[in-house]
């Protein structure tokens, strides 16, 4: 027996809008296979990662604070991965922008006023931005991997944190823990509805920049430019666009989304520096932008299944006892069903024995 | 003499690693395959040697559940890459994620546990030869895998027919499919390969260099396995001095930070990622050169007509 | 003629194929195809493009599997599963598309293709006496890409002779090769049947049939329509069998030229390799007046790729005078900046260059003309005006006569000479003052050839100035009021073409020195 891939002539619409539920229904039966594995009946198992961490409001709420750095990340690298630019460096532009953002509220404790918030923001999407702008910079001009650069570039900002952390940025009066002062109220991102839950503006900021960049993608002649450059290089060299301007473009745009939830995670759900602020939201982000078939969109609602996860994980944790990891393992086999889903979407798979008839009468096959 | 001596050793245990992960994923992009999952491999290797090794109480069933588990997880890769076409670099990242989840999870129970080491090398007589005598006939037993590997790789991929028709995939495995030549099973075959080298490489982790069991232990080598790869412009021996260089700098920063010089640690720590960088920028500059070195099929998915 | 005819008394068939069928999708490639090839006999496949010699041939190898028919071999029913089950048999390949490794070397290949393991010193020696011996010299150690396509040619069919083959199978060798290789070639096939091989010769060429071969058996649209002996048709009777009715070739009104405005013109035009395995252009000159159509004849991989990508603007000069449009300087202008400077281009690939395969045919419209016609398709902000861009898409599709499935399918769900019309069309709308065109009918069917042939001439007649850059000959000839030729990187002068003969472009295509030419001719 072996699998054999035959093109579609199209793409196929029916499996573009499948793929996803296909993939998570294949999660679904590994990972009971998996609780099973582990003693655990599944339907507990599933009850508790998947709908008890949402059954009341304030769950909601956090709910979304885990989702929104996921969209945000995951809708810049939706981008970069239509125009075929591999950023992988996300958690790194996360931790720059974090860091860059915070110089007021940690150096300047004193600024306050109405303008701090969106200077802290700016500062957060440009310190992004620059951070990504390094592995463009060596791709564009010295040819280099940007896979293996903006990766290498995660380790260095989170050394560099830590170093801030521990060293100059410590508060002083903070008894020797590696964290920097507590932000000042006006250096804090506004809550959405304080009476129910703690979700913040970051969420908002996830949705609007989810609707822009979908009108970019699907609207305007950029976004045409995007998915051209990345399906078909040549054509788009043809077509007068530059790839290397589009490196650039790709890489700032995702780098500044990741540095805007950089700093919306740190002025909002943890409201201070510290060794580590993220459980790997850039990394995680890469899942949810395949989950949502690279469409903004789509990114939404994957960034809320995801973000689902990550509550998960800490239910089970604490009530069935099994290792929170069990979220990144869940999270690993629902990009690996996803991209193999999406092989349905230009091929259709036949199974074949060893010896396939040569006589067979031809079938005619569908054409979609 | 005592001094060198055991920065020399302690040098290539730590380029032992990265050597045997990167030429394992050098024959696996020679077959035109690129696979970014080494780090995950790795890790997942490190997690099977030392639950192995902890569990049977023998390292050596701990070295050979690294490089099983390795070729298994990696299987994973070849069946969505090569059986299902998906797109090499989406999957290789899958592969290090779910790896790096997976070993999270399995080891929870062996976080802070005491592991078994493999033994060095002891040849009476030679091994007390001075200087030369550890260093030749002292050490563990993967760093005598590696060097074999990497000489028995060279003269396999140059010296063997069946090397000549592996380097022919990588070149252009449409050409080698009119020729009848079975690219998807040379490419299994390969990226297997790399998944038991990657995995022996993690193995060397848990079961030598530092045995026991710390969630992401590997702590990037498999990137700069990968990173090897590209400096080597394929090429087994130069992978050989690429895995020492940074070996070097690896013991090099932590030997700066034991004697304490003036330098934040974070920033010493972060030496080997941005030498990967600045060697990245050296071999790649000339593009054309590294046109004419990298297997032209690498990293393209193949599905032959039928 | 029609129908099935048994090869001639006497011989024994080495192959026979009955009934064989290949099904991709909804296209059924071949169809019942019936063929007999005797012993010592070199048999021609003739067909259009996308009539099925591919397919056929690639079953008849192994390399497709066909869904029904059946294949018999020396009399003995027989099934193709791989390649290398035709080659234990005892057929042998020539691809038209080589099937060579660029980074190995010519030993190497050769070497990939014998099962005997035998070391690659043997083989290289071997390899080296059998092409000196059939007056085919061939270095086994150098490397595939440095070599022409002549030479790599040479590679394939020394391959294919090592393994000794009864039957050998050549598609379409003389596409690549100038019209004095393609004679050596002859001598050299003529040699291996009086040894008592056979030979399947895949052409659409008609003249070369005539003189080569024995028998023909000719498809159309995937079916066989006819066995017959070429020696005894004519060329415009076999053309006739080919296409299924007469194909009028394209009218070219003469013009005189004098006192026309120059509108494209190239100075001294040098470029370095940029890849590893790309030729360098070397001080060209030339000119196009408005009215004028200059073909460029040359053998693949001679710098035709390199000459469209610097006059295209894919490849910017650094002197901004050695590409001049509409007498201004352009050499430092992009692809766009030239494009709207009124000039067009059609390059060679036309899925992944001249248009993106997974993309909709009015998305590759807006490819090459969203600056051009910013206006009509692009609004305020950059919003792409998506209905403006159907509506024209939809008028070339009507204009060009593109057949498709969907009202506006992807690029790579149309055949071949369909997208080529669409991409022509997509040019031609906007009546360029300026077109270049790369290889414009390469693999497109007759009848869509003759149409994009008679829009190149309307539009030069219409006071635009038209390149073609071809390595069909006979299309030259059809539709170029002067033809230069490009060899190594150079180009030689234009020659006007009542001057131009088949014999004196071959022999620049071979790499002779002009002034020799006419020396050669004239000694000749």
């Amino acid at each position: 027996m072996r699998l054999e891939l035959v093109k579609r002539p199209q793409r196929s619409m029916l499996f573009s809008a499948l793929s996803p539920f296909i993939a998570f229904g294949l999660t679904i039966v590994a990972g009971a296979i998996l609780f099973a594995l582990l003693g655990i009946n599944p339907l507990t198992a599933f009850y508790t990662y998947f709908i008890s961490p949402i059954t009341e409001v304030w769950q909601l709420h956090e709910l979304a604070i885990k989702a929104a750095p996921l969209i945000l990340i995951a809708v810049g690298l939706s981008v970069c991965f239509r125009s075929n630019i591999w950023n992988i460096g996300a958690e790194g532009q996360f931790v720059f922008g974090a860091i860059v953002g915070s110089v007021i509220p940690v150096l300047y404790p004193d600024m306050q006023g109405p303008f701090v918030l969106p200077l802290m923001l700016l500062m957060g999407m440009v310190g992004g931005a620059a951070y990504a702008a390094i592995p463009a910079f060596l791709k564009t001009r010295f040819n280099t991997n940007e896979i293996l650069t903006s990766l290498m570039l995660v380790y260095v900002a989170q050394l560099f944190l830590d170093w801030l952390v521990r060293g100059p940025w410590r508060d002083p009066k903070g008894f020797n823990f590696p964290q920097t002062v507590q932000f000042n109220p006006s250096a804090v991102l506004p809550e959405l509805m304080p009476m129910s839950g703690r979700a913040n503006l970051g969420f908002v900021f996830a949705l609007v920049a989810a609707v822009l960049v979908w009108i970019l993608m699907s609207r305007m002649l950029k976004g045409f430019e995007i998915r051209v450059l990345g399906s078909s290089p040549r054509a788009g060299r043809f077509a007068g666009f530059s790839f290397n301007r589009m490196v650039f473009f790709a890489f700032m745009l995702s780098g500044a989304l990741a540095g805007l939830a950089g700093i919306s995670e740190v002025s909002g759900a943890i409201g201070q520096l510290q060794p580590s602020i993220s459980p790997g939201y850039g990394f995680t982000a890469i899942i949810v932008a395949f989950l949502g078939r690279l469409n903004p969109l789509g990114i939404v609602a994957a960034g809320l299944v995801l973000g689902l996860t990550y509550l998960g994980g800490e239910a089970a944790q604490s009530v069935l006892g099994i290792s929170d990891k069990v979220a990144r393992v869940f999270q690993g086999m629902l990009l690996f069903f996803v991209l193999g889903c999406d092989t349905l979407i230009h091929y259709r798979i036949r199974l074949v024995g060893l010896a396939p008839k040569l006589d067979a009468s031809p079938k005619l096959e569908e054409a979609h | 003499m005592d001094m060198t001596v055991s920065i020399l050793l302690t040098i290539a245990t730590a380029a032992t690693p990265l050597l045997i992960a990167a030429i394992g994923e050098l024959v696996v992009e020679r077959s035109g395959v690129l696979n970014l999952g080494v780090e995950g491999m790795m890790v997942m290797g490190a997690v099977a040697g030392f639950g192995a090794g902890f569990l049977t109480g023998s390292p050596w069933i701990g070295l050979i559940a690294a490089i099983v588990v390795g070729a298994l997880f990696s299987l994973l890769f070849a069946v969505m890459t090569l059986s299902l076409a998906t797109n090499q670099v989406a999957t290789g990242l899958s592969l290090t994620l779910l790896g790096l989840g997976l070993s999270g999870m399995l080891g929870t129970g062996f976080v802070g546990l005491p592991g078994e080491r493999l033994p060095n090398l002891y040849i009476p007589l030679l091994t007390d030869l001075p200087v030369v005598g550890r260093l030749l006939f002292g050490q563990d037993p993967i760093f005598y895998i590696s060097i074999a590997l990497v000489f028995g790789v060279s003269w396999f991929l140059f010296k063997t027919r069946t090397g000549l028709t592996l380097r022919s995939i990588g070149d252009s495995h449409t050409s080698a499919h009119a020729l009848g030549i079975q690219v998807i099973k040379y490419r299994y075959l390969a990226v297997m390969f790399g998944g038991a080298c990657a995995g022996l490489a993690g193995g060397h982790l848990s079961l030598v260099y530092t045995p026991q069991w710390v969630e992401n232990m590997t702590a990037g080598r498999g990137w700069i396995a990968l990173a090897l790869v590209v400096f080597s412009s394929w090429r087994p021996l130069r992978v050989l001095a690429g895995a020492y260089i940074f070996g070097a700098v690896w013991i090099g920063q932590l030997h700066a930070q034991a004697f304490g010089i003036p330098v934040p640690s974070q920033f010493l720590s972060s030496l080997p990622y941005l030498a990967t960088i600045v060697v990245l920028v050296i071999i790649s500059r000339n593009k054309r050169l590294t046109m004419m070195n990298t297997p032209a099929s690498l990293g393209q998915a193949f599905v032959p007509d039928r | 003629m029609g129908g099935t005819v048994s090869a001639q008394e006497g011989t024994a068939n080495l192959l026979e194929v009955r009934g064989l069928t290949k099904i991709f999708g909804t296209l059924t490639a071949c169809d019942h195809i019936d063929l007999t090839i005797g012993k010592g006999e070199i048999h021609a496949l003739l067909g259009e493009n996308g009539a099925g010699k591919s397919t056929l041939v690639k079953m008849l190898f192994g390399s497709l599997e066909p869904h029904s028919g059946e294949i018999n071999w020396d009399g003995q029913s027989v099934r193709m599963t791989s390649p290398s089950v035709a080659k234990k048999l005892g057929i042998g390949m020539v691809f038209q598309h080589f099937s060579l490794f660029e980074a190995l070397t010519a030993a190497e290949n050769i070497a990939l293709s014998l099962d005997d393991g035998a070391p690659i010193g043997t083989i290289a020696a071997k390899a080296r006496a059998l092409s000196y011996s059939y007056g085919l010299p061939l270095d086994p150690d150098s490397l595939v890409g440095d070599l022409s396509v002549g030479e790599r040619q040479r590679i394939e069919i020394i391959r294919c002779l090592l393994q000794a083959p009864q039957l050998i199978i050549l598609d379409e060798p003389t596409s690549v090769l100038t019209p004095q290789e393609a004679d050596k070639l002859f001598e050299t096939l003529e040699r291996l049947r009086a040894e008592g091989k056979s030979i399947l010769y895949i052409s659409h060429r008609l003249e070369e049939v005539k003189r080569l071969c024995d028998r023909a058996t000719v498809l159309r649209h995937g079916k066989v329509v006819g066995h017959c002996n070429p020696r005894e048709e004519t060329a415009s009777s076999l053309a006739r069998m080919m296409v299924g009715n007469e194909v009028k070739s394209a009218e070219r009104t003469p013009i005189t030229l004098e006192g026309a405005q120059e509108l494209l013109s190239v100075c001294g035009l040098s470029r370095k390799p940029a890849g590893p395995f790309s030729t360098p252009l070397k001080n060209i000159w030339l000119a196009v007046k408005a009215g004028e159509i200059l073909g460029i004849a040359g053998v693949a991989g001679n710098g035709q790729g390199e000459l469209f990508e610097a006059l295209s603007g894919e490849v910017q000069q650094t002197s901004a005078d050695s590409v001049r449009i509409r007498g201004k300087d352009a050499g430092r202008l992009d692809i766009t900046g030239r494009r709207l400077l009124g000039a067009a281009f059609v390059p060679e690939e036309r899925l992944g260059h001249g248009a993106a395969p997974r993309m909709k045919l009015s998305e590759n419209l807006l490819l090459s003309r969203y600056a051009t016609d910013g206006k009509a398709f692009v609004g305020s902000g950059g919003m792409v005006k998506n209905g403006a861009v159907y509506d024209a898409a939809q008028r070339i599709i009507k204009i060009m006569d593109v057949r498709k499935s969907a009202p506006d399918p992807e690029a790579a769900a149309l055949s071949g000479g369909n997208l080529q019309k669409f991409i022509v069309g997509r040019e031609l709308d906007r009546q360029p003052t300026v077109m270049v065109v790369n290889q414009p009918t390469w693999g497109v069917d007759a009848g869509a050839s003759a149409h994009i042939r008679q829009a190149l001439i309307e539009l030069a007649r219409g006071g635009s100035a038209v390149l073609v850059i071809s390595q069909d000959l006979d299309e030259l000839f059809e539709i170029s009021d002067a033809i230069a030729v490009m060899h190594n990187g150079e180009l030689s002068k234009p020659i006007p073409i009542a001057e131009a003969t088949f014999e004196r472009i071959g022999l620049l295509m071979g790499g002779a020195e002009p002034g020799h030419v006419d020396q050669k001719l004239e000694t000749a």
